[in-house]
């Protein structure tokens, strides 16, 4: 190592603290610019109609995104119906049956590529096997693709929770004579009751600000959600339409809609956050 | 009776192993759609597809050069800025921070993590593009105009407006788990360093880095495979022309703008398969990504003896 006079070890130190403090600045500084400017413009656009109407044509005064709204909840809960589900049993696998083995390696090999695939190959993915055999965009389609997103997510938050439990409480179940399944749903699961539902949270935020995966699956559609058979309308694909748009008053809908999702997305994480941070303490 | 619970029980322990095989069929089902689904174009253009740069549905000519270029772009820009901003950002969080501050710091960094992709897309296209245009590319230009790197109308979007927002998408993440290799540093390592006189400085440098470098390349692996694939806040700004040019402030796109864009308009067959090829080629590359982040942590876990 060089020889370096203490004076000049110190200013070095010291500039690279102040650094060190400012690169943590900016990171905030863009969160909170970011979330100012979707505030700022999306405010305008919350009004009752927004929550209750039909969208307008350009440059028609009124209107709202009801039906946009009802579709995003209705694929979203729909996806959650499939994904947490099956996500829950895979998650169950890997802690309770499969453990060390080859099998249960593979899938958790299987879970880290899934999760880290991007979400349009998902849409892409479900247009080859769903769209086009069906012969059409489908809101079935869009909540299918939002549910393979969810599914690996749910799966290792199941695994870690359930890891946490432990293996005393299970033998304690199974000595008192309770079935295997009865052990794992009304003894292990009460136990990681908090990490399993917020961990399906999470996962529902995580996937109900996805456009991606929507754009060639659900699509979107200017009517009420009728049937989930034909394209359906949704608020993500809406906002890159909208904003996308020349006209004025749709791009000032896209930025209430952007708040709008911001703030349920944004809410459930913090409330994620409380809970966990909650129960770490204690 | 027994009989009827060794059902039940079996029931239930098939029905868990079915969901996990759900997940191996996923991957190995969206390999092999996409690679039916890209069948004709595959028989039409041969490896030629990688590297033609002519992308025209009107003559029905299609190669991903410009698309793969631009992905390999502008993740690139987002890496160079996203890494030491991470990097020195957790150094604050662990050494530097009081513990109550590093903990309202760390969450606000998390939460970047959270806004959905497409929030990105708008405040880059309605906020971040005008002030690249009016205030950042024009001084770039001023200093560096003369690099071809920088030549060009100050147009506000384009790859380097892209690479920016990938590189505040990805922040958090790094930050994160540099954060939590940091963690991971015994004390007794870095006090023996303070012990010694070594400024906070240079046990981050010579001690805490070099404990955790396995960990932090592991994380730079992470950020990468995300920036990668990230759809709609770059499609909100890249530009969306097929056009490869040395210049950060030109328009181009990327795979996953492409996809975006073009899927929905692409009525003929070919058309449509070559998309769907552009897809098989972003998910054999984050595959790729995922492949050796896999390798590269097993190494570092082994070395650092962490039994998960």
């Amino acid at each position: 190592m060089k020889e370096r006079s203490i004076g000049f070890r110190r200013n070095i130190d010291l500039v690279v603290k102040a650094l060190s403090g400012l690169a943590a600045l900016t990171g905030i500084a863009f969160l909170v610019w970011i979330l100012i400017v979707i505030v700022v413009k999306g405010l305008g656009a919350i009004r009752p109609e927004f929550f209750t109407q039909l969208p307008a044509p350009p440059m028609m005064p009124g209107g709202g995104l009801g039906n946009a709204i009802l579709g995003t909840g209705i694929i979203t809960t729909l996806a959650t119906l499939i994904g947490v589900p099956i996500g829950l049993m895979a998650g169950i696998f890997l802690s309770e049956f499969g453990r060390d083995s080859f099998l249960a390696e593979l899938v958790r090999y299987a879970t880290n590529i899934l999760m880290g695939t991007p979400s349009i190959i998902i849409g892409v993915f479900v247009y080859v096997i769903m769209v086009a055999p069906m012969g059409g965009f489908s809101g079935y389609s869009g909540s299918v693709a939002l549910a393979i997103i969810m599914l690996p997510v749910v799966a290792r938050t199941t695994e870690d929770m359930l890891n946490l439990v432990p293996d005393a409480v299970r033998e304690s179940a199974l000595a008192l004579g309770a079935p295997r399944w009865k052990a794992t749903v009304g003894v292990v699961f009460r136990a990681a009751r908090t990490g399993l539902v917020t961990g399906s949270l999470l996962a529902v935020a995580r996937v109900s600000g996805e456009t991606a995966p929507l754009l060639f699956t659900a699509l979107n559609s200017p009517f009420w959600p009728r049937s989930l058979s034909e394209p359906t309308a949704n608020l993500p694909v809406t906002i890159f339409n909208y904003a996308m748009s020349p006209y004025v008053d749709w791009q000032a809908m896209a930025w209430g809609s952007s708040l709008l999702i911001t703030t349920v997305i944004l809410g459930i994480t913090v409330l994620v956050r409380t809970i966990l941070g909650r129960r770490k303490t204690t | 009776m027994g009989s009827y619970r060794g059902v039940q029980d079996r029931t239930f322990a098939g029905l868990a192993t079915l969901s996990a095989g759900t997940v191996i069929l996923l991957v190995v089902g969206i390999f092999v759609a996409l690679l039916a689904g890209s069948g004709p174009s595959i028989r039409e253009f041969g490896a030629r597809f990688l590297f033609a740069q002519e992308w025209n549905p009107v003559s029905q000519q299609f190669g991903a050069l410009s698309s793969i270029y631009g992905t390999l772009l502008s993740t690139g820009i987002a890496m160079v800025i996203a890494v030491p901003l991470s990097l020195i950002i957790a150094l604050f969080l662990v050494e530097l921070a009081h513990p109550a501050v590093s903990r309202v710091v760390g969450g606000a960094i998390e939460l970047l993590a959270a806004i959905p992709s497409i929030i990105y897309g708008m405040w880059g296209l309605f906020v971040l593009a005008p002030v690249m245009a009016r205030y950042v590319q024009p001084f770039i230009g001023k200093w560096a105009g003369d690099l071809p790197l920088f030549t060009g109308p100050p147009i506000g979007i384009g790859m380097l407006t892209a690479g920016i927002i990938l590189a505040l998408m990805i922040l958090p993440f790094i930050t994160s788990v540099t954060r939590d290799v940091f963690n991971m540093v015994p004390d007794v390592v870095k006090e023996s360093a303070y012990g010694l006189g070594a400024t906070t400085w240079e046990v981050t440098r010579q001690v805490t880095v070099r404990h955790g470098i396995m960990g932090i390349v592991g994380a730079c692996f992470l950020g990468l495979g995300r920036a990668i694939g990230e759809t709609m806040a770059v499609t909100f700004v890249i530009g969306n022309t097929h056009r490869i040019s040395p210049s950060l402030f030109a328009a181009g796109n990327s795979i996953a703008s492409t996809l975006a864009n073009e899927f929905t308009e692409a009525a003929e067959n070919l058309y449509l398969s070559s998309l769907i090829e552009l897809g098989l080629v972003l998910f054999l590359i984050t595959f790729l990504i995922q492949l050796a982040a896999r390798i590269w942590l097993q190494r570092t876990r082994r070395k650092l003896g962490v039994t998960r």
